[in-house]
């Protein structure tokens, strides 16, 4: 008697976890696929804000992932991702360092490209320099900071320079945008050349200041899943949140174009 | 008494031999992966002499800069009876355990445009410290001139007093008696100090690239080269460290043979 009782609750119990189970089986989350654990993004310096919002979004829609973010230089990332660096997603500031990492066949598939980038003018929030465009940049008396020709801001940098004839004067090249924009919050230079996106997040600590030649080097954004990515699925689930119309729409609220 | 002849006990043999792989293995990697077929044409480019040349002058600046500050410092650290003497030696040693790009931040909210000394600087002489030569100096002085502190202290405490007492009991003043007795006694400790800091000096990445910038000529010192060589040309940066690391194999062993001698090694 006391068996029955026992082997009967037991079958109970087990129908009741099987019935648990089955609805969870057929739940929205499951429609992207089992995502959990850690995702590595490596992503340009500038992407910063607007891919620190979406990795809470992605982490939000799927309790249990945990998503890091190395933000640097992409030609920085791009040299650690051939130095063999772990990462599941890396998102380049332009096409060349994301060149590098195809070069070195380290893609699972083709990148493409999210977002794009113009640059700026940046300076103090009392403009002490007067700096009014492109041109002030060859004035030898200010103090003025572009990004260093290795990475993609500096690369852009030069180009803009070139179309507009400007030969400029910086008493700095920073190591990446970031650092540009740092000095300029600080004060200590009077203009930075650095990317729309930067001036659109650092609110009234700096004024942006537009100029026609910024069209002649628009920078793209590629993005893709790396082939050693340890957490594949997770990293596919934030590439296409990137892509989504709320993944856009972020990216333009934040300075970026999308395609 | 047999066993403190011969073997070293394994225990230490194991951990001493992993100790000598960890730190040398990364010296051989840079070795074994140098450009040797282009490297005559890599150190030939314009910007790696001017980058060498820089790194050189303003470790040297920085070391004579730390000297003349240094010296009279640790003497007051370890000769005088002044209150507050263990505080004082903790406060300027800081800068050798502070993460270095804390200190380029901290240089800037002092000496930069808008900080407390440098925005009277400026206003009032026009002068403005970040991004130049001087800039340079000033962080590697900041980052450096503690080892060489440390290291004259040391010095001092382990110098016999009592050369000095005597030339005191012959009527020789404080200042006679630390330039006649105390500087030739510890001469072997300032050496090695100044070694340690040119060494400092001459590596110094964080502050630099913080509070001096980067620009070919002005600020960008080796360590600055090496690290933008690698964003898009490693086989450059490799060839720039190679010369960092002849600069200071170079440096070790020519002043610890010809200047330092054995006292020093023994200090």
């Amino acid at each position: 008697m006391r068996t029955t009782t026992r082997a009967a609750l037991a079958l109970v119990a087990v129908l009741a976890l099987a019935g648990c189970g089955s609805p969870s089986a057929v739940s929205p989350s499951a429609a992207s696929g089992k995502v959990g654990g850690t995702v590595t993004v490596f992503a340009a310096a500038s992407l910063t804000g607007v891919f620190t919002d979406l990795g809470h979004r992605l982490e939000h829609e799927h309790p249990g992932l945990s998503v890091r973010f190395d933000f640097a230089g992409s030609s920085a990332l791009a040299t650690q991702l051939t130095q063999g660096a772990p990462a599941d997603v890396f998102a380049s500031a332009d096409q060349q360092q994301m060149d590098i990492v195809t070069r070195a066949g380290l893609q699972k598939s083709a990148p493409v490209v999210f977002a794009s980038n113009v640059l700026e003018i940046a300076v103090p929030p009392s403009n002490p320099g007067h700096v009014t465009g492109l041109a002030d940049f060859a004035k030898p008396d200010l103090t003025l900071a572009v990004c260093a020709r290795q990475v993609p801001c500096g690369a852009a940098a030069q180009k803009v320079f070139a179309a507009a004839h400007v030969t400029a004067e910086p008493d700095t090249e920073e190591q990446d945008v970031k650092a540009a924009l740092t000095k300029v919050q600080l004060g200590e230079v009077d203009a930075a050349l650095v990317y729309a996106t930067d001036v659109q997040a650092a609110g009234d600590r700096v004024q942006g200041i537009e100029f026609p030649e910024a069209q002649d080097a628009v920078n793209s954004y590629p993005i893709c899943v790396l082939k050693a990515a340890p957490n594949a699925e997770a990293a596919q689930a934030f590439v296409d949140l990137v892509r989504s119309p709320a993944g856009r729409r972020a990216l333009t609220a934040a300075g970026f174009r999308t395609p | 008494m047999k066993q403190r002849e011969g073997g070293i006990p394994l225990l230490l043999l194991l951990p001493a031999a992993l100790g000598t792989l960890f730190l040398v293995l990364p010296l051989v990697g840079l070795l074994v992966r140098a450009p040797w077929s282009d490297l005559g044409a890599r150190l030939a480019a314009p910007g790696v002499w001017e980058a060498l040349r820089l790194s050189l002058i303003s470790a040297s600046l920085a070391t004579v800069v730390a000297l003349l500050l240094g010296v009279p410092l640790a003497w007051v650290l370890a000769r005088t009876r002044l209150p507050g003497r263990s505080l004082l030696r903790a406060l300027v040693t800081v800068p050798l355990v502070l993460p270095p790009v804390v200190g380029g931040v901290a240089l800037f909210l002092v000496l930069g445009r808008q900080g407390i000394v440098g925005h009277w600087l400026f206003t009032t002489f026009g002068i403005s410290i970040p991004f130049t030569t001087t800039a340079v100096v000033i962080a590697e002085a900041f980052v450096a001139m503690p080892f060489l502190v440390v290291s004259v202290e040391g010095a001092l405490r382990a110098a016999d007093a009592r050369f000095e007492d005597a030339a005191a009991t012959l009527g020789a003043d404080r200042w006679t008696t630390f330039r006649r007795v105390t500087l030739p006694l510890v001469a072997p400790g300032v050496g090695a100090g100044a070694v340690l800091c040119w060494a400092r000096a001459l590596g110094e990445f964080g502050a630099t690239i913080t509070f001096a910038g980067n620009f070919p000529g002005t600020t960008q010192t080796m360590p600055l080269a090496v690290y933008l060589a690698l964003q898009n040309d490693p086989p450059a940066a490799i060839a720039l460290s190679l010369v960092l690391l002849l600069v200071s194999i170079a440096t070790l062993l020519l002043l610890r043979e010809r200047w330092l001698g054995r006292r020093a090694m023994a200090a």
